[in-house]
């Protein structure tokens, strides 16, 4: 009983994610957990790629815009229900992440972080541009409505928005978990860890380290499309190099390659900076600066890292 | 024409700091393999020591020489103390070290010096355009002291047997290591003088963009561009592809793309240089043993 109970860990902490927030917290702390689901799922998506597959990506926060944009462009220019925005703004990211990847990862090392880099610091300047004022609304940025809850149902926007997100959550979850233990999960792992023999046992090095890129600018642009809808609001100074290393921090402080410590790096680049913010307006970066590199030094493997050892120990 | 001209005047001279930066980082890519992504961070910190010191009456050249003192032993010990125990760490390790440092230096500058604008004097006086009126003063001196610096860097690996030494080290560190070279020592060295080549960049361009905790960003991105396109592997390509994409910048932001998108220019050449000529225009390609 007690082992059937562990095994199915993951369906309780969702069953207790999504009932007890819901009828316990206020709408501002529902808010908040769900910008953790969908920091979630983002730092999923940088998770796959730099993670799993090796490949350092330093402008996530690039493909989060771009999905938070395709979503408030459908809902507000045509109307489109928020939901149906997802699986477009998941086509155009993989689309953008493919077009991206292939130049940078056909020569590995390091020359994916810099394309990166340079397109996390470029990427507000290329929302404010002036021909595509006419649909990103240039600085002013869009404004969307919050969805009603549907059929009905007993609950208020902010409840159901949050039921929404984590559903969604919980499948990319199911998905990447599925996508990382099988065949191409181990194809990823090996082309991290031994390139050359990788490339021995028949795998395409460039083709298949730029199909993981697209993969993971998919599952993080379907976290900025949740992101719009969550705050009903995009404009491109939102979108900055911050976002892109706050991912990263949360990579490195969750646990890199590790499902599970995604989630933990989400809840930590969430409400750590606002309780650095009572400090200073620098201190969160300062405080991601330190921990960053405190992280690195003392706990390479995350917080995921540090609890499974602690759990060996015991 | 006159305006095409004066464009490509004003451009070497912003393309001198760009190539300053991107020695910087040719510097510790070639010694260490790791591109240091907190190199214009740095630079930034030290300007405002800078600032600091000549607020305080301390003259313009003096307050330059302490900066370089200061900023290459910042270098140096972010070396000895981050760097060498992270030597044989994965790629990932190095990279979010370098995050957390431009992090760190972004928001302590912040922190210590406010997030207002400042203006940076300059040593060389406002007065009248020279060259025919192709530059300012300020742009003129800039360059010839980028030139300057450019110049003895070069001198300095070409003809000191200090300078011999790095260059062994950062090559063939076993051996030089068998031969007496004290390797750990050279990449501190290698460090110091990035950080205090990048300070001169930093205190020279400020004067034109104003001083201000996310002034080198932009820098930072052509520097990487002009490194890319003259080659990561080479010094001198690095400085030449420094100066080009000063002139580019200038030109695309003057008559192609206009001044909002100039940022998007870097990762444009980015990009082309990454599917054209992934050695850039004077590097070594890179193959490896299988």
């Amino acid at each position: 009983m007690g082992r059937t109970l562990l095994r199915h860990w993951p369906l309780l902490f969702l069953a207790f994610a999504a009932v007890v927030p819901t009828v316990a917290l206020s709408n501002y702390q529902l808010f908040q957990l769900t910008m953790v689901a969908v920091y979630a799922v983002a730092i999923l998506g940088l998770n796959i790629v730099t993670g799993f597959n090796g490949q350092i990506s330093l402008g996530h926060g690039a493909f989060y815009a771009v999905g938070a944009y395709v979503t408030a462009i459908m809902m507000d220019k045509w109307g489109v229900p928020y939901w149906a925005t997802l699986p477009v703004s998941a086509l155009i990211c993989a689309c953008t992440g493919f077009l991206v990847g292939l130049p940078a990862l056909r020569l590995g090392g390091l020359y994916l972080a810099l394309t990166t880099f340079a397109l996390a610091v470029a990427t507000p300047q290329l929302l404010k541009y002036k021909l595509f004022e006419g649909w990103t609304g240039g600085v002013q940025g869009i404004v969307i409505d919050k969805p009603d809850p549907p059929f009905g149902l007993p609950i208020n926007a902010d409840q159901w928005l949050y039921l929404f997100s984590l559903a969604v959550a919980a499948v990319m979850f199911l998905l990447a978990a599925n996508l990382v233990r099988g065949r191409i999960g181990r194809a990823m792992m090996a082309v991290r860890d031994q390139p050359t023999a990788a490339e021995a046992m028949g795998i395409d090095l460039a083709m298949f380290k730029t199909r993981t890129f697209a993969v993971s600018a998919m599952l993080t642009g379907i976290a900025g499309s949740l992101g719009a809808i969550a705050i009903q609001f995009v404009a491109p100074d939102s979108f900055a190099v911050f976002l892109s290393i706050t991912l990263f921090v949360g990579l490195v402080v969750g646990g890199v390659a590790s499902i599970g410590g995604t989630i933990f790096g989400a809840f930590f680049i969430e409400f750590v900076p606002n309780l650095a913010e009572q400090v200073s307006k620098a201190a969160p970066g300062a405080v991601y600066g330190i921990i960053l590199i405190a992280f690195l030094f003392l706990m390479p493997g995350g917080l995921a890292g540090a609890l499974r050892k602690l759990l060996r120990l015991a | 024409m006159d305006g095409l001209l004066h464009q490509v005047f004003s451009g070497l001279a912003t393309g001198g700091i760009y190539a300053s930066v991107a020695l910087a980082l040719v510097m510790i890519y070639q010694a260490t393999h790791h591109v240091n992504f907190a190199q214009g961070e740095m630079a930034m910190f030290s300007t405002y020591i800078a600032l600091t010191l000549i607020q305080a009456g301390v003259p313009y050249w003096w307050a330059f020489a302490i900066t370089l003192v200061v900023s290459f032993a910042i270098g140096a010990v972010i070396q000895r103390v981050l760097m060498t125990p992270m030597a044989n760490a994965p790629v990932l390790a190095s990279v979010g070290i370098f995050i957390g440092l431009l992090l760190m230096f972004n928001s302590c500058a912040g922190w210590f010096f406010g997030y207002t604008l400042k203006p940076f004097p300059s040593p060389f006086g406002e007065g009248k355009p020279m060259l025919a009126g192709y530059l300012s003063r300020h742009e003129l001196g800039s360059t010839a002291v980028t030139l300057a610096v450019l110049l003895s860097v070069w001198a300095f690996f070409r003809f000191t047997r200090l300078g011999l030494a790095m260059r062994a080290a950062a090559y063939n560190p076993a051996s030089s290591r068998l031969v007496g070279v004290n390797v750990d020592r050279m990449l501190a060295l290698g460090w110091g003088l990035a950080a205090a080549i990048g300070a001169i960049a930093g205190m020279m361009v400020a004067h034109v963009v104003f001083l201000e905790p996310n002034m080198m960003s932009g820098v930072l991105l052509y520097a990487f561009a002009g490194a890319l396109l003259g080659g990561i592997t080479s010094p001198m390509g690095a400085v030449i592809g420094g100066f080009v994409v000063g002139v580019l910048e200038n030109l695309g932001g003057a008559y192609v793309v206009g001044a909002e998108l100039k940022l998007s220019l870097a990762l444009v050449i980015i990009v082309a240089v990454l599917v054209i000529k992934p050695s850039g225009l004077f590097g070594r390609t890179i193959v490896s043993r299988v």
